[in-house]
């Protein structure tokens, strides 16, 4: 975290109101400054790269995540994707990405029929206030795509 | 690599979905942060892959960027028919693998 | 006229223990035991998510320093040849009120001591081992493992007699101005606890689930390291771990949450 050094002490009241008493989050800069974020197209890319030209369609897909996270380090996420998870009909594959982390996948989860469930719990890095994008790949080879913003911000206590 | 925690139920319906948690302490390290006393970057090493097979097949599988967090937390769901052990397998990035076993007992 | 009197008095009186039953159960709702009158626990000002993590024993990573803990307490160490449990056998037991009633006074030292301070003072003199490092794995993970036993335990420092000279250090070190930015502890956690710092929400600065696992360190932290960096945000030069100022002022800080219960290992960011 980078903040000025005043050359005078603040007093308490001044230093309070500096630090901004409203009750909205903050759009967080980079908390990894210097380095090359990915964005929307690299996202595509890498979309791209995992499931070839197949174009994606919305829904099945329920994204669990908070709308502002309280660290940016450890966000909880989770998703289900809606299928009777069957030999002939079941989830194959969830792609998870962040489309503003220096480099875009998060993880890749494949699933079998004996999965029961195409439901995942698991703990995310968030660099800054971004979209978080899933790509479920069914087994008739639909592609389905959801995705969520999750604010994070910058806090004021370091330590 | 440190020896994971599982949670398993202490007992399951035949061919009904259950869930298993996961949880290993492991830095994560990302690869992208600067050892502020050299300089120099902290090279990545994280968990990259994790597995679980019961009964032979495949049941679930996972690969991890940097982007999962420290002391990676991972829940999933899988069916059983019958009882038997449920091994799982995390492989960090330099190829070492740590595995752990719960059984899984199947009622009715 | 007299019996008029009574019904009225005994009417008065089982309004004022309704009144005084209402009013005490309106405090103690929305919380429960987390919060205490005005004293609320950090728990208290975290998103439900990251209270999801803490309440969750198997989803709470502090929990694998709690296991690590229970490893080295059975472990012998030292030319003694003993471990922990040599003395203490079950932690559960024996370390029931360790968490609640540390900072303790130490007769040979003539000032209080901390849990961190204690187990040192076992492994060099009892067990003939070297002293654990202050925020070393096997401190965090020894510290968090007895603590833990405290759980759900009300803190209950004592702070009169021979604590009441430390005590006052303490109370006057919080209240001190200090660093660049001319701030004292109590300013954001005793005056604008519940505000806005930036993005973050300032909690009392209580001390009752330390070591804490912080999501911003990823793992475990003590109480001191939290100071340390509490005083450097106010641009202070920080004290060491251990430091007569801040086992003082950990003194005060556990006697300004009196009553909360042990988290430890709690979850915050």
């Amino acid at each position: 975290m980078t903040e000025k050094m005043e050359m005078t002490p603040l007093g308490r009241r001044a230093f309070v109101k500096l630090a901004g008493g409203g009750a909205a989050a903050f759009v967080a800069t980079t908390l990894l400054p210097g380095l090359a974020e990915a964005d929307a197209k690299a996202v595509s890319a890498a979309i791209k790269k995992l499931i070839g030209d197949k174009k994606t369609k919305p829904g099945k897909i329920t994204l669990e995540l908070p709308q502002i996270a309280e660290n940016g380090r450890t966000v909880p996420v989770a998703f289900e994707v809606s299928s009777p998870m069957t030999e002939n009909d079941h989830v194959k594959a969830v792609h998870v990405f962040a489309e503003k982390n220096p480099r875009p996948d998060v993880a890749t989860f494949r699933f079998t029929p004996a999965s029961g469930k195409a439901r995942v719990a698991t703990r995310m890095r968030l660099a800054k206030t971004q979209n978080v994008v899933a790509v479920a790949e069914m087994s008739d080879g639909t592609v389905y795509m959801s995705k969520s913003t999750v604010k994070v911000t910058i806090g004021g206590c370091g330590g | 690599m440190a020896k994971p925690r599982v949670k398993v139920p202490k007992s399951v319906k035949k061919g009904e979905a259950f869930e298993v948690k996961t949880l290993i302490k492991h830095k994560m390290e990302t690869g992208q942060r600067k050892n502020k006393k050299t300089g120099k970057m902290i090279p990545r090493f994280i968990i990259a892959k994790f597995a679980a097979e019961f009964d032979g097949k495949m049941v679930f599988e996972s690969d991890w960027h940097p982007a999962i967090s420290a002391n990676p937390y991972m829940a999933f769901y899988m069916k059983a028919d019958k009882s038997g052990p449920l091994t799982m397998k995390w492989t960090d990035d330099k190829g070492k693998t740590v595995e752990a076993t719960s059984k899984i007992n199947v009622s009715g | 006229m007299k019996k008029v009197k009574i019904v009225l008095a005994t009417t008065a009186t089982a309004l004022l223990v309704a009144g005084a039953w209402a009013g005490s159960s309106f405090a103690a709702g929305k919380w429960g035991e987390k919060q205490v009158e005005d004293r609320r626990s950090g728990y208290t000002y975290a998103q439900p998510e990251t209270r999801g993590i803490q309440d969750d024993d198997f989803q709470n990573p502090g929990m694998v320093w709690v296991d690590d803990g229970e490893a080295l307490w059975s472990k012998v160490d030292g030319k003694a040849g003993k471990a922990c449990a040599t003395c203490h056998e079950d932690a559960a037991k024996s370390m029931k009120t360790v968490g609640t009633s540390y900072p303790k006074f130490d007769k040979k030292l003539g000032k209080p001591q901390n849990i961190e301070q204690q187990i040192n003072e076992c492994r060099t003199q009892r067990m003939q081992a070297k002293p654990y490092k202050w925020e070393s794995h096997e401190m965090l993970a020894m510290t968090t493992y007895v603590r833990h036993q405290s759980r759900g335990l009300p803190m209950s420092v004592k702070v009169d007699g021979e604590m009441a000279p430390f005590f006052e250090k303490g109370k006057a070190f919080y209240n001190q101005r200090r660093g660049l930015l001319d701030m004292a502890c109590k300013h954001c956690h005793q005056d604008n606890a519940g505000g806005q710092i930036r993005a973050n929400i300032l909690s009392q600065g209580q001390s009752n689930g330390f070591p804490v696992y912080r999501l911003k360190w990823q793992k475990p932290g003590s109480l001191h390291r939290r100071f340390r960096g509490c005083n450097k945000q106010v641009r202070a030069a920080p004290y060491k771990n251990g430091s007569d100022e801040y086992v003082n002022l950990e003194l005060f800080v556990n006697w300004r949450g009196r009553g909360l219960p042990v988290e430890t290992p709690a979850v915050r960011n």
